[in-house]
């Protein structure tokens, strides 16, 4: 049984053509690709349907939404109606009591109204995209604000901590200085230091520097990350010493070297750290859970949840919103995946 | 590699201002390295990140100990009373440690509990998962590159819409009951019901981390030199101890990384069961960290100093599950190494 686990002949191996192994791993694959995407993708759709068509049950895989027709100068609903002599027509509601509708002809609205059981009607429904949970939020919620806060914590975060942590490593990796060694094992002693342990502590001090309420009291606290002054670390590790020695021959300060040699070889560590750090940053959610109590500073993450947590939940515009944050995601995703899977399989780095 | 240079190209031109600027401040530079030689600078390309760090990691670790002997709901230190060491003496108080019922904070037992159970299903489940997914993937399988990314894809989520994703999932009238119909069951209420709410947390997680685990099993495996598995087969050596003796002992290193590394984020289990459930329906899925959250900031009867005690004791936790582990993974890639070079 544990044939298909080890060995590593594919299907086409050895011409044996489908052993029951490969059966299992095409099941495996077949499920994990249902599984994996299934949930983002119901997402999407359920973010273009209406109120109506999220409360449907069993609900339509993709977004359908009733037809309306234009009579005298009111919209109404469309219907295909079965008459008593079997006929079926497409006719607009007027109005309903009970069970009983009132319905005209469209094309004749001046012809008496006729009294039609619901039970004899469906409605009249097509592909239709509720764009309007996208541009609601923009136009009449906060959104864009939370939107605008997300993007300036995840581009000025990403961008100091590229710049604290290439310094630091920069310092550990080409000089020689005492307690470099102390150092180094502070940073690796601490990299497992979970936010949840220096809750309390971190919140006062955040309070102290006045950073309270402030996207910058967001922003301050993450960006020393061990782990990014570690992994650029061990990469300038790799950048020969000859070519520093060269440039102060030359009469280069020693920032000139840094910013001019040493960043520019280090561009590939640094764009995985780049991709990680937005992908951290955008992410985040404890800590401006925490620290952030106005609403016109939430982030992205944060006001979703709390309409999440509002009592009358407006799920079609919660989906959309869902859909929106998970964008930037998606993108890191498709175009800078393999960076991103080469770290961590490089360095165990999340 | 075209993606590499185009990437670096856009990060010349987002970074054109900051080069500037990094002309601008060479010449000051340039007298502090005369007045402070190599060393000094050294320290200067240090100072930044290590005074945040210090700020915002060392000072608020030391100083978790000062707010676990003092109580009252101020958050400067110099409010506070000193009460000793009665927080962590009002959070171990029980009669019986298994009957959360019995303790005097009995929030903080279920707590501990709840994040027992859930450290112990969720590990156990994703390990299991991930390995097999990486076994999987480390056969010759057309697409190689696809499969990975298709189970990594949830890692990038972030933690709330992953939280909202299933949580539209398994609502009441939702894709996972609509299934349940399908197939001739009666539905369930996911996230409503004490059992099903926990069991929810759980797979969620696991669906939502196992992408990142099964990266690094699958670089274990890559790393397996193919000849051993070649000279297993002209041996004609039985799959399943091939299995045994090379590819288990070999992939010990990675896995007991993958089982630290699962322990210790599983302990802080927060966000998305946060998003998903908010900790119930009563208190049967709220972990370690939503009680340091509560108490510390959110509880009506707020008590940072009880909330920093909580948060001591399970970084005592996490030492204790770091340490373990890495002597595991000392003892057991010494065996390893010996395990390969065995005929």
């Amino acid at each position: 049984m544990i044939a298909f686990l080890t060995r590593r002949r594919g299907r086409h191996g050895d011409g044996r053509g489908w052993h029951w192994t490969d059966i299992a791993t095409w099941v495996w694959l077949i499920a994990g690709l249902v599984v994996m995407f299934g949930p983002a993708l119901w997402l999407v759709l359920s973010s273009f349907k209406t109120p109506a068509g999220l409360a449907e049950f069993p609900p339509t895989i993709l977004p359908y939404a009733q037809e309306t027709v234009a009579v005298g100068d009111q919209t109404r609903p469309l219907y295909r109606v079965t008459l008593e002599d079997g006929t079926v027509r497409e006719l607009a509601e007027l109005r309903r009591v009970g069970i009983v509708a009132q319905m005209v002809d469209p094309g004749a609205p001046e012809a008496d109204p006729i009294a039609v059981n619901i039970n004899d009607r469906e409605p009249v429904r097509s592909i239709s995209f509720a764009t309007e949970n996208y541009t609601e939020p923009f136009l009449h919620f906060d959104f864009f604000l939370f939107l605008r806060n997300s993007v300036f914590v995840t581009v000025m975060a990403t961008i100091i901590t590229l710049l604290t942590n290439s310094m630091a490593a920069f310092a550990l990796s080409k000089y020689d200085f005492r307690g470099r060694n102390a150092v180094m094992l502070l940073i690796v002693a601490t990299l497992m230091v979970p936010l949840s342990v220096i809750l309390v502590p971190l919140y006062s001090v955040v309070a102290a520097t006045g950073l309270l309420n402030s996207l910058w009291g967001v922003i301050l606290p993450t960006v020393a990350t061990p782990t990014g002054v570690f992994l650029l670390r061990q990469y300038m590790l790799t950048i020969p010493d000859e070519l520093l020695e060269a440039a102060r021959m030359d009469h280069a300060s020693e920032w000139q070297i840094y910013w001019r040699i040493v960043l520019p070889l280090a561009a590939p560590a640094l764009a995985v750290l780049a991709i990680f750090s937005v992908v951290w940053r955008w992410n985040d959610f404890l800590w401006p859970l925490v620290v952030l109590s106005r609403r016109e500073l939430y982030t992205l993450q944060i006001g979703l949840n709390s309409y999440a947590g509002e009592l009358n939940v407006q799920w079609h515009y919660i989906l959309a919103m869902t859909v929106v944050a998970m964008i930037p995601v998606v993108l890191v995703f498709v175009f800078l995946q393999r960076f991103i899977t080469a770290g961590i399989a490089g360095t165990g780095l999340k | 590699m075209t993606k590499a240079r185009a990437l670096t190209g856009v990060g010349a031109v987002l970074t054109a201002p900051l080069r500037l600027v990094a002309r601008a401040i060479d010449p000051p530079m340039r007298i502090w390295q005369r007045l402070a030689g190599q060393n000094g600078m050294a320290l200067l390309f240090l100072a930044p990140n290590m005074l945040i760090f210090g700020i915002f990691v060392l000072v608020p670790l030391f100083i978790n100990f000062l707010y676990s002997t003092t109580g009252g709901t101020a958050f400067f230190l110099a409010d506070r009373p000193d009460v000793g060491l009665a927080h962590y003496q009002r959070l171990l108080d029980c009669r019986d440690y298994t009957a959360p019922r019995s303790c005097r904070d009995d929030m903080f037992w279920i707590a501990v509990w709840n994040t027992a159970r859930f450290v112990f299903f969720q590990v156990g489940l994703m390990t299991l998962a991930a390995l097999v997914t990486a076994l999987i993937l480390n056969r010759a399988i057309p697409g190689k590159g696809f499969w990975r990314a298709v189970f990594f894809f949830p890692v990038l989520l972030s933690p709330v819409v992953v939280g909202l994703i299933w949580q539209w999932i398994l609502q009441r009238q939702g894709l996972a009951n609509l299934m349940m119909v399908e197939v001739g069951l009666s539905p369930i209420n996911w996230l409503t019901d004490r059992f099903w709410a926990f069991a929810a947390a759980v797979g969620v997680s696991v669906w939502a981390h196992m992408g990142f685990y099964t990266l690094i099993l699958l670089a274990g495996l890559q790393a397996i030199p193919r000849d051993l598995y070649e000279a297993a087969e002209m041996d004609g050596t039985a799959p399943f101890r091939v299995f045994r003796r090379i590819t288990l002992p070999l992939l010990m290193p990675n896995l007991l990384v993958v089982v630290v590394l699962a322990l210790i984020r599983a302990v802080q289990i927060f966000d998305e069961a946060y998003v998903l459930t908010g900790g119930g329906p009563g208190t049967s899925t709220m972990f370690m960290t939503q009680y340091i959250y509560e108490i510390g900031f959110a509880n009506l009867l707020r008590n940072p100093g009880l909330a920093a005690a909580a948060s001591i004791l399970m970084a005592g936790v996490l030492v204790v599950l770091t340490l373990i582990q890495l002597w595991l993974a000392r003892r057991s890639a010494g065996a390893g190494a010996g395990g390969g070079r065995r005929p």
